[in-house]
């Protein structure tokens, strides 16, 4: 350090760098990364699409209206023409409307799904790191079971559980399958503070166990569930599909999902390929850019990057 | 180590006994249940009522568990009613069971083959063309919905290639042994069998390996750099040892432990993709077993399948657990 600096300065300085929180950090970085702003840019498009969508869509997805098109004895359906850009679909309806009417839903399971995931292993994650004892026994031993099971196997096996399949069955299979990856993420950041000098610190000035918990360690162990949240966003879109693929999925396709868009028109993949190519490569490029976002937000969350 | 290998198979009989228990309830409590899954909807309630009283279904569900707990352990898990209808549960896994393993086995080997080099290419030129490309293809890898690629194979490479797309052999008069169908033709003298086998693995494995491949190559290429950073790397270049030797006993060597971990997890991605690839392949493996029960609600078949996909996945990441200390002198001592 230079022999002019007053010691006033110095400790200026020093407040300075210690007064950058670890989110503003990464929000700094973030903004210079072009990968994540990529990721940002195709989420942000699909969001406002997806919200849009009913007023932009330039015909009805749910009504049949080329059905005089579709001739099931030769797998024929109703090719591109005008006002129906990508033509229909094999109920005659118009394919283009549905791409982009189906966004809306297609968010709907992905935010659901982390909504739902998130909130169960906040809960369960919160209760055996907070408490400990053998209360973390009994969530972790839970958690151990629905871990011993292949992720997408359980969400296939749930799915399979209700009578009758709806958006909110998918929704619940997907989501229930994170609970225990979002407890572990959180339970494990919460034990790490549990012992950390800052709640010490707390507990010693006699702040209630309660408040420690929900505004010293919580807070600061949330990093790691925000980035899971992100990849969540991408798997459950990807999953719900699969779903649907194994005809575990919404059967009430009037509001179209992409993913479910894909998987029933399993049996005309090699006629039609358009009809699947479309939903798959809007479904490729959504998980993309929530995958670009999470991973680029791990890196920038990591305290070992910042400078 | 014995004391811990112990510890976690009896933890492993604990999971499948709580998991047989959820899903013998789940199994009993649907809506109609197994009496409907057999008869049909057109069933008289004269007709129900005798397969209840015959299936021991009026009795409380625990007495109906440990009955069940009871024929399992002879090895009877009941008949398969969507599957295979008429065969037993057990016959249909083990029937099953080999075709998935070979499928699974050459899905990971190609994802290990490619992936280990490529993360380490990728590592080693961090941040140029090579590792941004290599980096987004496995993103990519990791976002396309695993049937829909199989789809895209089965029908343009494999007319492309001239590769068989449908089921685990032509219909060629091979001698069955092992049930292994590569392996039948090694031992009985029949390489045409094992190399017709062998083509009729190569799409399927390709299909099912993407989601490995990807995690495998990211995790290389994040160990790999998390060891180049290391003193002892920075150590063997300046006492002037050859770049293999760096490569091979002081980078891999390191990079080796989460990236053996990664494989064992991914295990459970092999099993759950195996349940969409099989379907797309018609490949007569556990997976497609799966597929159809879910289709067709085949209880007693789908609830041997799941817990056998359990123990699997559990037994092989013990085994990766031991790996360990092979790979690890540190852990060897403890």
């Amino acid at each position: 350090m230079a022999l002019g600096v007053s010691k006033k300065e110095k400790i200026d300085g020093l407040a300075e760098t210690a007064g950058v929180s670890l989110a503003a950090s990464a929000w700094k970085r973030l903004k210079r990364s072009p990968v994540f702003l990529i990721g940002a840019t195709i989420i942000g498009i699909f969001v406002v699409l997806s919200i849009l969508s009913p007023w932009l869509a330039p015909q009805d997805p749910s009504v049949p209206m080329l059905i005089d098109q579709v001739v099931k004895a030769r797998n024929e359906i109703p090719p591109p023409q005008p006002g129906h850009l990508l033509g229909g679909d094999l109920q005659g309806r118009d394919f283009f409307s549905r791409l982009l009417v189906g966004s809306q839903q297609t968010l709907i399971v992905g935010v659901g799904a982390t909504i739902i995931g998130l909130t169960g292993g906040l809960i369960l994650g919160t209760l055996a790191g907070a408490l400990g004892g053998w209360v973390d026994s009994v969530v972790m031993r839970i958690v151990d079971v629905m871990l011993s099971l292949p992720s997408l196997l359980l969400a296939f096996s749930i799915a399979a559980m209700f009578a009758r399949p709806s958006q909110f069955t998918v929704i619940l299979a997907v989501s229930i399958v994170q609970i225990p990856v979002f407890a572990r993420l959180l339970r494990g950041s919460m034990l790490a503070q549990r012992h950390s000098d800052h709640v010490l610190a707390a507990t010693a000035l006699g702040v209630k166990k309660g408040a420690i918990v929900f505004r010293h360690m919580l807070p600061n162990s949330l990093s790691p569930v925000i980035v899971q949240s992100t990849l969540v966003l991408a798997t459950a879109i990807i999953e719900a599909a699969a779903l649907s693929f194994l005809g575990l999925g919404n059967p009430d396709d009037r509001l179209p999902e992409w993913g479910q868009m894909l998987g029933d028109v399993q049996n005309v993949f090699d006629t039609h390929p358009h009809l699947a190519a479309w939903p798959a490569i809007c479904i490729i490029i959504v998980a993309l850019g929530f995958t670009l976002m999470g991973e680029t937000l791990r890196e920038a969350l990591d305290p070992k990057n910042r400078r | 180590m014995l004391r811990y290998t112990i510890r976690r198979l009896v933890q492993l009989v604990g999971v499948v006994l709580v998991l047989s228990m959820l899903l013998f309830a789940w199994l009993r409590l649907l809506p109609g249940g197994p009496v409907s899954a057999l008869l049909g909807e057109r069933a008289t309630p004269e007709s129900r009522e005798a397969l209840t009283k015959q299936l021991g279904l009026d009795q409380p569900i625990f007495v109906q568990y440990f009955k069940f707990l009871g024929r399992a352990a002879t090895g009877d898990f009941g008949v398969s009613t969507g599957v295979q209808p008429g065969d037993s549960a057990l016959e249909i896994f083990l029937q099953r069971f080999p075709a998935t393993i070979e499928l699974s086995f050459f899905a990971i080997l190609i994802a290990i083959a490619v992936g280990v080099p490529l993360g380490y290419l990728a590592a080693k030129r961090r941040g140029g063309w090579f590792d941004n490309l290599s980096v987004i293809g496995s993103l990519i890898g990791v976002a396309v919905p695993v049937f829909f690629l199989a789809y895209l194979l089965k029908d343009v490479a494999s007319s492309a290639l001239g590769l068989p797309s449908q089921g685990r052999q032509d219909a060629i008069d091979a001698t069955r042994v092992t049930g292994f169908f590569t392996l039948d033709g090694l031992i009985t003298g029949e390489i045409d069998a094992t190399l017709n086998a062998l083509e009729h693995l190569i799409l399927p494995a390709i299909a099912l390996a993407t989601i490995p491949f990807a995690v495998i190559f990211r995790i290389t290429r994040a160990a790999v750099l998390d060891v180049l950073d290391e003193d002892f790397v920075r150590t063997a270049e300046s006492k002037g040892l050859t770049a293999p030797v760096i490569r091979r006993r002081h980078v891999l060597r390191n990079a080796m432990l989460p990236v053996v971990t990664t494989i064992g997890l991914q295990t459970g991605a092999l099993l759950s993709g195996a349940v969409l690839t099989e379907k797309v392949f018609s490949f007569a493996g556990v997976g497609q077993a799966l597929a159809i029960g879910f289709e067709r609600r085949d209880y007693p078949v789908l609830l041997l399948l799941i817990i056998m996909a359990t123990i699997v996945y559990v037994v092989v990441n013990l085994l990766v657990d031991l790996s360990y200390a092979l790979i690890d002198p540190r852990i060897r001592t403890r």
